[in-house]
């Protein structure tokens, strides 16, 4: 007779970021035993973003929470800016109607998921923190196939009835499952960013806030190279967060190199302004996750749910890049398929099957598919050089008083429409493609 | 904006607990060049882990902030990429 192990824990969730901690607070809150294993001597001290948070779930989670919590500013600014190699076309609105109820937040991650693995804590889940996990314990089910019965970390294995998956963008937890196949490149990103110190009362006057207020730029165009992808700028209470996002095939394909993207961003004409006097003290990288949808495979299997980042949870709508808050969604939703499995007692991938539901009933499945034709749209290539191109020239010859007569903007469009390598064959196809798309 | 830094000036400026005795990083030489992998982590890597020396790419695991870029671009097989040890590697203070 062989004797079955009894779990150290009802749930082991592995990873201490958004989806993990939020998961690990709802099912302690619920009463069940839960290990939060984190890879980082503290939270956070694996992670990063590009730091914007939107706050609204986490809101319904913590009332109030941006009050609590480490965060930097309300961001109450969206600027959105084409740039060409002199010059910058943008779209900025602000609105007070962001800050209260407050939207969107900007965070600093190494200060911010202590704070929410704190909540786990206080809830009664057991923080490990600095233990890497190296595999999945499994075991063979009624049927043959394998069944997650914990994990194993070094020589020490720990067991557990259910394991969550929150294991971050190149979850190898997921992969060494079948749960993630290798993504093609024209799904990934790289996410390069610095933080630079900057005095509170600069930030204000230079972004045009004031008190707690923030403004978050996206820049798209010449500050890439005409590589897809985009760059961000965000402020904190005293620093930016500055870096570019980097679509890995067409990085590859241009033969430059990530560092030197970079750099060129730091070094452009339009953002200047912006960093003058600031000193970087923190510069670092992250993979994101660019297939939106068509990235989301299965997100359960026997013993096991897969959370946040690691099932491949990220939206770039273009305007939006977002995967804070649905990894807390896909958090609240796994926990809630466990705490149902287990008191059913069946965590087969068919007893976990709540998960999937939840998550497809949510805003995250919901968003996911709304923006689920943005990724293509986004590797049209005009998005990157052409456009801005375009807009520049345009406005150009609007504000350009150079003594020739005055046309009307039409006019002054199709001039500029002519010059340009757009083909209106191009623009109205991407433009209805971006209409479809987001 | 100063004058621009270099990737080793910029990640001075992040913490690093290293690994003395063991690397996360493993390359095959043989399908690194064959599969063209070598240009490709050599490129991407924003913390300029990889380089080439003596026609063999060689990897400067100490300075790896853990993106995993590396592995997303690299052929099967090609490289053997890992998570530092627990409470080993780069350890942001801001993220």
């Amino acid at each position: 007779m062989s004797e079955v192990a009894e779990p150290d824990f009802d749930v082991a969730v592995v990873g201490a970021g958004p989806a993990g901690a939020v998961a690990a607070y709802r099912m302690a809150s619920a009463g069940l035993s839960v290990v939060l294993i984190e890879r980082g001597e503290t939270p956070g001290s694996k992670n990063l973003s590009g730091g914007v948070l939107y706050g609204r779930v986490l809101d319904e989670v913590f009332p109030g929470f941006a009050d609590e919590a480490p965060v930097e500013r309300r961001i109450t600014r969206h600027v959105t800016t084409f740039l060409t190699p002199d010059s910058a076309v943008g779209i900025d609105y602000s609105g007070q109607g962001l800050a209260d109820p407050v939207n969107a937040v900007t965070v600093l991650r190494a200060k911010f998921d202590p704070w929410l693995a704190g909540k786990a804590e206080e809830a009664g889940a057991f923080l490990m923190p600095g233990v890497r996990v190296d595999t999945l314990l499994t075991e063979p089910g009624p049927d043959g196939a394998p069944r997650v019965v914990g994990v194993q970390a070094g020589d020490d294995q720990l067991r557990a009835r259910v394991v969550v998956a929150a294991d971050g963008v190149n979850s190898f937890l997921a992969r060494s499952i079948g749960l993630r196949p290798k993504e093609p490149t024209n799904h990934m990103a790289v996410g390069v960013k610095a933080v630079m110190a900057l005095p509170r009362q600069t930030i204000e006057d230079r972004f045009g806030v004031t008190g707690d207020q923030g403004a978050a730029h996206a820049i798209v165009g010449d500050c890439t190279l005409g590589i897809g992808g985009g760059g961000f700028l965000y402020t904190n209470t005293t620093s930016l967060s500055v870096g570019v996002v980097l679509r890995l095939d067409d990085l590859v394909r241009s033969g430059r190199t990530s560092a030197e993207v970079f750099e060129h961003y730091l070094q452009h004409p339009g953002l200047a302004p912006y960093l003058r006097g600031a000193e970087m003290v923190e510069y670092g990288a992250h993979v994101v996750a660019e297939g939106g949808l068509a990235m989301v495979g299965e997100v359960a299997t026997h013993g096991m749910l897969v959370v946040g980042e690691a099932a491949g949870l990220t939206i770039n709508s273009g305007l939006t890049v977002r995967g804070m808050d649905l990894a807390i969604g896909s958090g609240l939703a796994a926990a809630d398929a466990v705490v149902e499995a287990l008191a059913a007692g069946d965590v087969s991938r068919e007893g976990l099957a709540g998960y999937r539901r939840r998550l497809e009933e949510s805003f995250v499945m919901k968003d996911m598919r709304t923006y689920g034709k943005a990724p293509k749209f986004l590797e049209r290539t005009g998005m990157y050089g052409a456009y801005g191109e375009l807009a520049a020239s345009i406005f150009h010859d609007v504000f350009a008083l150079d003594g020739t007569p005055r046309r009307h903007l039409v006019q002054t469009a199709k001039a500029a429409f002519s010059r340009s390598p757009v083909t209106l064959r191009q623009l109205v196809s991407d433009g209805w493609a971006g209409v479809r798309a987001l | 904006m100063s004058t621009p830094m270099t990737v080793p000036e910029r990640l001075a400026r992040t913490t690093f607990t290293i690994d003395e005795e063991e690397s996360h990083i493993a390359i095959d030489q043989e399908l690194c060049r064959s599969t063209g992998t070598d240009k490709a982590i050599i490129a991407v890597c924003p913390a300029g882990v990889y380089s080439e020396q003596d026609g063999r790419v060689v990897a400067d695991y100490a300075a790896c902030v853990e993106c995993g870029t590396c592995l997303a671009v690299a052929a099967p097989g090609a490289l053997r990429w890992h998570y530092p040890r627990g409470g080993f590697g780069v350890s942001y203070r801001e993220g």
